[in-house]
């Protein structure tokens, strides 16, 4: 059925060749095949994943029981005195860990999850390319991401620890050492995040230009799948919005080291400066973390429903117009800094136009499942939790999009509740999406369906147990990054609310044993994957599973649609592979 | 903490405004939220798959992608334009109404510095007086506040006053509210300033008419009394130590 040029016998030995040619070291570690490097991306920031995780669930644990004697902190004793001393957590050690989930979670988790992971694999398999562009600076890619993320672990265990002026480091508390009690950690984490940009850099420069030169005969830009897309917009606002991360970084750690005044007054410098420069690349860098997920929802959603995405045109220029307003709208994480007030109506109106693009994605994915004939396997059923749970985090952003509504939300915990709906409810159910679509493409091997079921009801409840309560929590008057929220009297009433979600995160947490279990498992005794078992379109699934170096083995495949035309009247079956000249026939995916 | 969103109560002139603005923006989304899932669910049932069937084979619909394009704008673009202007109102110095009152809020870790005019009603002169942690206002006058921050960045938060404003270092930054109901309220910090964040707490008591001149009139003439004039650290209140355990566990 295939249309590729060789034989795929043929071109399997070659494969084969190939690859004993590699030695181990060149093939796993060292890689310069973009499979290997988007799973050790995988490896790496599931780990994160559950590092920050399992801060979180310690600040949990503070916020239920603050400074209760009777709790100590389960596993605190083996923390040093400087962090928890006779069970209770020190009021600097919650702000390091505020600190560290923030950090760990956007930078060493989700945003790799999205992009390292997805951009380095599916990229070239979904644009029919061998590798990337630039084999040598993607693998420089993942070993920069390494040390970066060494460094910031090692942060926690330096004099003064980690740094605690939160994810966002706002100066004058990340600057002085007088002020937060820490100055190496807060160097490290400055340090650590520079190197993990340049990280972020060469990689998008290397997607950005596969993209552009490396696409099969055939495959026009109107007829990449929504993924690709959404990987190429989001790469591109990696290139220009992290090297604005990087130089106010640097500006810091000067601040910090060598008595710089960029943005301590005392020199005539300017804290707020610091807050334009970290938000003019960290609205961005919000739609970095959700344009890869909905891409991937894109393609999962039509896939399930048997049906073409609704409205593939509207979808593109939707990712394009995020992409292009996504810069004109950080000044609403500074309505209440100070900044002129003028600027803030300028903001909240630009804030509420952004709406309009993602508004156009959630009704496109309605129109898509619509009339369709939906198969429910586990990599739907996250597709539709992601849609479901970003409604939810789009509305709320409208409140505090909403410059006077914002006044007494902002900084509490509707704002919590707001971005984990969107990088929890949002980005990670996109990733479990992504992950349980394409593990039989990276390893060759299925994920229990009947776990990932299961792993989807449990944390969907749990997820929304967990952070709905936070909106009321928030428009209640509880502010973020509270140690002991006891301590207002007019928050003592909501303490309930506290303990009732902490129950929720902590097993929200144990869930996702469920989903590890699943994963490491089937890595060796999962039931081998055919070459295309969702019965998809689009080019990564016309070759072998797992794909050999080279992917199809030396030759080029040929492009004759675009990826949705599912059950298109021409043909028999409900699918009709890119690749594929005649419609194939119903219960023969291709296999060999 | 009464209704679904447990709003604070609310004493601020336009602390009504911001809840009406919250309570469309819950309505609108509220009405959007309901019917996208439930429009979700019902898709998800209706078309579930079944074998023999075929789904529809469309790429789309041009009329409905400008239908709800157009709409989803106009709902943003109304509730950017009502937001503007109420924003402006609270927020813009050249709208702010004629001060009855006006006081210098000087942020520090973990404290709120409050300077009162003293006897003469002018700031920066000898007969200023300051309250840590202890904020004092007249019922219905409008109170213009002058926010400094002498270390870290805070923010000014009043919960029944629909207040909040960042204390920036180097910057002086100006608010202004008209409390209408007599009172002890909350004054908090709602940005990260260090390890006391969380107790930088105070208090801030309305009074009605006459009671306020009587407060005033006393801390007057104890600044007065005092000798040189010199502003005393007056009252403690709000001033919250950590609770006990934790003060222990800092003695390392």
């Amino acid at each position: 059925m295939s249309t590729i040029a060789v034989p795929h016998e043929a071109h399997a030995a070659g494969a084969h060749e190939h690859h004993e040619a590699i030695p181990f070291i060149r093939r796993y570690i060292f890689s310069t095949d973009h499979k290997i490097i988007g799973i050790q991306f995988l490896f790496m920031s599931l780990f994160f994943l559950l590092v920050g995780g399992l801060l979180a669930m310690a600040m949990r644990w503070q916020l239920a029981w603050p400074s209760n004697p009777d709790m100590p902190l389960p596993g605190g004793s083996v923390l040093p005195e400087t962090m928890v001393t006779d069970g209770i957590m020190l009021p600097e050690f919650y702000n390091a860990l505020v600190t560290m989930h923030g950090t760990i979670m956007v930078f060493f988790a989700i945003m790799p999850l999205l992009v390292g992971v997805w951009a380095n694999y599916l990229i070239p398999l979904q644009i029919g390319a061998p590798d990337m562009a630039f084999p040598r600076l993607n693998m420089a890619s993942f070993w920069l991401a390494v040390p970066a993320g060494l460094l910031m672990l090692a942060s926690f265990f330096v004099v003064g620890g980690a740094a605690n002026a939160g994810w966002t480091g706002y100066a004058t508390l990340s600057t002085s050492e007088v002020y937060s009690g820490v100055k190496l950690g807060q160097q490290l984490w400055c340090v650590s995040l520079v190197i993990l940009g340049f990280s972020s850099l060469i990689g998008a420069v290397n997607y950005i230009t596969t993209l552009i030169n490396m696409r099969a005969p055939g495959l026009t830009w109107f007829r990449l799948p929504l993924s690709t897309w959404a990987l190429f917009v989001t790469s591109v606002l990696i290139l220009l919005a992290v090297p604005i991360l990087a130089g106010g970084l640097i500006m810091l750690f000067f601040d910090i080291t060598i008595d710089t005044t960029f943005f301590r007054p005392e020199g005539g410098g300017q804290p707020l400066l610091w807050q334009h420069l970290f938000w003019f690349f960290g609205h961005p860098e919000v739609y970095i973390l959700i344009l890869p997920a909905m891409g991937f929802v894109s393609d999962i959603l039509a896939n399930g429903a048997r049906k073409p995405i609704f409205g593939y045109h509207a979808m593109v220029w939707a990712i394009v117009g995020i992409g292009f307003i996504g810069w004109v709208v950080w000044g609403h994480h500074m309505f209440m800094s100070g900044m002129n007030p003028m600027l803030g109506g300028f903001f909240m109106v630009t804030t509420l136009i952004i709406a309009v693009p993602s508004a156009i994605k959630t009704f496109n994915w309605l129109g898509t499942v619509w009339g369709g004939n939906i198969r429910f396997h586990a990599p739907m059923l996250y597709a539709l939790g992601f849609v479901s749970l970003f409604v939810i985090g789009g509305l709320s952003g409208i409140f505090l999009a909403a410059g006077p509504v914002d006044i007494p939300l902002h900084d509490t915990y509707f704002v919590v509740a707001h971005i984990h709906y969107v990088l929890v409810g949002g980005s990670l159910f996109g990733i479990f999406a992504a992950i349980t679509f394409w593990y039989p493409k990276m390893f060759g091997r299925m994920m229990s369906e009947m776990l990932g079921k299961i792993h989807f009801a449990l944390t969907f409840i749990f997820f929304n147990l967990t952070f709905f309560p936070m909106h009321m929590l928030g428009s209640g008057g509880m502010m973020r990054r509270l140690y002991d929220p006891t301590q207002y009297p007019y928050l003592q009433p909501q303490q309930d609310t506290n303990v009732f979600i902490t129950i929720n995160a902590l097993l929200l947490f144990g869930t996702q044993l469920i989903f590890a279990f699943n994963f490491l498992w089937n890595l060796w005794k999962g039931k081998r994957a055919t070459e295309n078992p969702w019965e998809a379109n689009s080019l990564e699934w016309s070759a072998p599973s797992p794909p050999p170096h080279g992917n199809w083995g030396g030759v080029v495949p040929i492009v004759n649609r675009g990826p949705y035309e599912y059950s298109a009247p021409e043909a028999e079956a409900d699918y009709w592979p890119q690749t594929d000249v005649a419609a194939p026939v119903r219960a023969a995916p291709v296999s060999h | 903490m009464d209704g679904f969103w447990r709003l604070p109560q609310n004493i601020a002139t336009f602390g009504g405004d911001i809840d009406r603005m919250f309570i469309i923006i819950a309505w609108i989304t509220g009405i959007v939220f309901v019917a996208v899932e439930a429009l979700l669910l019902f898709y998800l049932i209706k078309y579930r798959g079944k074998p023999g069937r075929k789904a529809v084979f469309t790429h789309g619909n041009s009329r409905l992608e400008i239908i709800w394009t157009t709409a989803t704008a106009l709902i943003v673009v109304v509730i950017g334009i009502m937001s503007r202007g109420l924003w402006l109102d609270i927020k813009d110095p050249r709208r702010f109404p004629e001060p009855g009152l006006e006081l210098r809020i000087t942020a520090k870790q973990f404290e709120w510095n409050v300077t009162y005019p003293g006897a003469d009603g002018q700031l920066d002169t000898a007969d200023d007086f300051v309250k840590r942690n202890q904020l004092h206002v007249p019922v219905n006058v409008p109170v213009k506040v002058d926010l400094e921050s002498e270390d870290v960045i805070h923010s000014f938060y009043l919960p029944e006053l629909r207040l909040k404003q960042d204390a920036v270092p180097g910057m002086t930054i100006e608010a202004w509210f008209e409390a209408t109901e007599p009172g002890a309220y909350t004054v908090g910090c709602a940005e990260l300033c260090g390890l006391g964040h969380y107790r930088m707490r105070g208090s801030m008591t309305v009074y009605a008419g006459t009671e306020w001149d009587t407060w005033y009139q006393q801390e007057i003439q104890a600044v007065a009394a005092a000798a040189g004039g010199a502003a005393p650290l007056a009252g403690v209140e709000g001033d919250a130590a950590p609770p006990a355990d934790v003060a222990a566990a800092h003695v390392h």
